[in-house]
């Protein structure tokens, strides 16, 4: 199992993902940079978090445009494992490998903290055996997750709904959801469920000397397809 | 040369969280009759010829996202 870490210019949470991927599950990772042509070798793909193009136009519109995410595209349709956290949702999202688009918080403010997810998916490959409530960071400013209803309910009768901002009783409540997301919405599969996309961090909680070993229930995923080939 | 302006707004039914805020603060300036502030983006494009429907497909394949936002194309007098 190799997984591409894939680099553009302003992503500042590529080495946080290639160290999950690497110390924490112990799988191969290597860097991507977004001007190249292939992933030939790889097994996943990792999109990290940041600050791509300076979140010029709009967060992820440029990078979802770069030459590698052609094959990032082709890779995902070929239904193997892709996640993007953070930015790297923004920029899943605005290159169509998910659907729906994330704005600015609703209550305006940069949020950096713990947050309670609800696993509303357990079945998919990034979230089969996931524990119901997990606890993971969230670093964003624009993370409001918006999609119009039909397509919520759409995602919500086919499980594409993967987890929810709850409390610690895992309640969705209006406080519980941090950026004012649709339906409390964090997380979100494609249709094949290969492809997560999710505003926390779980390569920021794959350790307990960062607070959280939770993170590390959903990319363990990858060893898991990496054990199953 | 053609200016032409692409005016990007945040689809109504959404939450413009930064307009918010603006209207708030003018709010605070006395500007009381105000019931809503909504800001989008103006880019400007100096094209060597027009061509309506590749400025769309700029709009399109770029410019703006059809699941949040609406645009206008304006070109200049």
């Amino acid at each position: 199992m190799r997984v591409a870490v894939i680099r553009f210019p302003g992503s500042n949470c590529d080495q946080d993902a290639f160290h999950s991927v690497k110390d924490d599950l112990g799988l191969d990772a290597a860097y991507v940079w977004h001007e190249d042509h292939s992933l030939s070798g790889f097994d996943a793909v990792f999109v990290p978090g940041g600050f791509s193009y300076g979140d010029y136009l709009r967060c992820g519109a440029m990078a979802s445009r770069a030459p590698i995410m052609e094959e990032v595209r082709r890779f995902a349709d070929e239904g193997r494992p892709v996640i993007g956290a953070c930015n790297g949702f923004q920029v899943l999202c605005e290159a169509g490998l998910l659907p729906g688009a994330l704005l600015l918080n609703a209550g305006q403010k940069f949020l950096c903290k713990d947050v309670y997810l609800r696993a509303e998916n357990r079945t998919s490959m990034w979230t089969r055996g996931v524990d119901k409530i997990l606890r993971i960071p969230i670093a964003h400013g624009e993370g409001r997750y918006v999609a119009d209803e039909d397509a919520v309910k759409r995602l919500e009768d086919s499980g594409q709904i993967a987890f929810r901002y709850v409390d610690s009783a895992g309640e969705a409540t209006d406080e519980a959801n941090v950026n004012g997301s649709a339906h409390s919405i964090a997380g979100v599969l494609n249709e094949g469920g290969n492809v997560l996309g999710l505003m926390p961090h779980p390569e920021r909680a794959s350790r307990a000397l960062l607070g959280s070993v939770d993170g590390l229930q959903i990319l363990n995923a990858l060893k898991l397809v990496a054990s199953n080939r | 040369m053609t200016t032409v302006r692409v005016y990007v707004t945040l689809k109504p039914s959404l939450l413009d969280s930064a307009g918010r805020t603006v209207a708030q603060s003018l709010g605070k300036l006395g500007y009381s009759e105000l019931q809503e502030v909504r800001i989008g983006k103006l880019i400007e494009l100096k094209l060597e010829t027009y061509d309506e429907a590749r400025v769309k497909e700029m709009c399109n394949k770029l410019l703006a996202n059809p699941v949040i936002e609406d645009y206008r194309i304006e070109v200049a007098p």
